[in-house]
């Protein structure tokens, strides 16, 4: 586990016992106390998560809002303090990457992107930059960031940053911490409320050591995948491979086909008209079990999807999604092969947990 | 009844404890902790016939599942059913009350072929 990149919270997690595994190349807690424990945290009072290995990239210069508009599917928001979620595309409409970009003005946006697309994204913001006057910086390495989540998280995090509780959900904060530049967000990964704080590697582990003291539980990526799953997030890399479009992965509504152009508009309209064959389906077992990645489902005997996230939910026990046929209907009972045993469970809408945000 | 040190133990984590013929099967300490929370447990059916180091059970934590092979060769006789209801019992009382079945051994050579306490932890360093 040498070889592997270290955050600028490793240590400190290391030394709250975080159990630490290799992540798409990042030494990154998996658990520390127990998942269910750090679960109960987020979802009753607050937990904290270190994810620094996520990427932020700056987009800056008179084209910035244009240049985005066009390699995202969704209407970026261009009013300073303004976050937009989206998907990035290739010509064919296949998902490259799911991202937020917050509107800092409107001539400098943050992207905050996934650890695992950091260099493809940045790669393809700068194959499409061509004839947009706009500079893309990769400034993901000068970056801590930390996750803050659960129904008390804006209580924690008001004690170090003045007015959070006042932010709106999706909005972005140009802030100071412990005297250094840094920038709060109201977003998340786990259907909680909570913000997300990005400082320089210094102040992040001041802002840890501040959360931890205070009482915020620190939760590791096992927590994360739950909280996510139950909350009906996608898992870019897992849940889209990169052969799925965001129709088929159920995140339609990041595409407005009304915009003049994007790539992937014509493929994305062509997929709209011509309807969906699969489609990333909920599942609910309704026998004992526990749902993985890779598990066969089956209606009526046959084949009609695969699992591409599975757990164990404590609110819902046996959850998953896969792409299966889209023709299935709502509520329809299907079999899941679990270790070579056929477990009952039905199709059920997402996100599992109606959540509060 | 059964304690971490009058069992043996297979180097995939199963210890093994023989009265009479019957040998009672669980996961270690070590085992539990790093599987973590277990929130299921597919058992063996009684009646069903095992060779040693078969695969023939599943801890399900929230993170991953994990095989759980038979440590010696015999009919399972019976399972804890006590972990339908409390799979975390294996997390709990990995030595005592989270066992996982029992087997009525065929070859009882086999059990004597298994690591003793100290063995095994020098396995797990």
């Amino acid at each position: 586990m040498n070889n592997l990149k270290k955050t600028p919270l490793c240590a400190a997690c290391e030394k709250a016992g975080g159990k630490m595994v290799d992540f798409h190349g990042w030494l990154l807690p998996v658990q520390f106390e127990s998942i269910l424990a750090e679960h109960k945290a987020v979802r009753e009072a607050a937990g904290m998560f270190d994810v620094s290995h996520m990427g932020q990239v700056f987009v800056e210069g008179k084209d910035a809002w244009n240049f985005l508009q066009y390699v995202n599917t969704n209407q970026i928001k261009n009013a300073p303090g303004a976050g937009t979620y989206s998907h990035i595309v290739n010509e064919k409409g296949q998902i490259i990457d799911d991202a937020i970009s917050f509107c800092l003005t409107p001539e400098k946006f943050l992207v905050v992107v996934n650890a695992a697309c950091i260099d493809v994204d940045v790669a393809w913001f700068n194959k499409h930059a061509v004839g947009f006057d706009v500079r893309i910086t990769d400034a993901s390495a000068e970056w801590g960031m930390i996750a803050l989540q659960g129904p008390k998280a804006l209580q924690y995090a008001s004690n170090l940053i003045e007015g959070v509780q006042e932010m709106p959900r999706f909005t972005i904060k140009e802030i100071s911490l412990f005297g250094a530049p840094g920038y709060v967000t109201r977003t998340g990964y786990t259907g909680e409320d909570g913000v997300e704080i990005m400082a320089s590697p210094e102040a992040i582990e001041k802002v840890w050591d501040a959360l931890l003291s205070a009482g915020v539980k620190p939760c590791g990526l096992g927590a994360r995948d739950v909280l996510r799953l139950e909350a009906g997030y996608l898992l870019n890399g897992v849940d889209a491979d990169g052969s799925q479009t965001p129709y088929e992965a159920g995140c339609g509504w990041v595409v407005k086909l009304a915009k003049e152009n994007f790539i992937g508009k014509a493929a994305l309209q062509a997929q709209k008209e011509a309807g969906l064959t699969r489609r990333l389906t909920g599942f609910a077992l309704t026998g004992a079990g526990v749902p993985r990645g890779g598990c066969k489902v089956f209606k009526d005997g046959a084949e009609t999807g695969v699992l591409t996230s599975g757990t164990y939910s404590p609110l819902f026990k046996g959850i998953a999604v896969g792409y299966a046929e889209a023709s299935l209907p709502e509520g329809c009972e299907v079999e899941i092969e679990v270790h070579g045993r056929k477990i009952p469970a039905k199709k059920v809408k997402t996100p599992f947990y109606k959540n509060r945000v | 009844m059964h304690t971490a040190e009058n069992s043996k133990y297979a180097k995939t984590h199963e210890w093994a404890h023989m009265d009479g013929a019957v040998v009672t099967v669980g996961i270690s300490d070590h085992a539990q902790q790093e599987i973590g929370d277990v929130v299921f447990v597919e058992l063996p059916k009684v009646g069903q016939d095992v060779q040693a180091g078969q695969n023939c059970c599943v801890v399900e934590s929230v993170k991953s599942a994990s095989e759980i092979y038979a440590p010696v060769s015999g009919k399972v006789v019976e399972v804890n059913e006590a972990l339908t209801s409390d799979p975390a019992l294996v997390n709990r009382e990995p030595h005592g009350n989270g066992w996982l079945f029992k087997i009525q051994s065929s070859a009882p050579a086999e059990y004597e072929n298994l690591l003793d306490l100290s063995a095994y932890k020098e396995t797990i360093k």
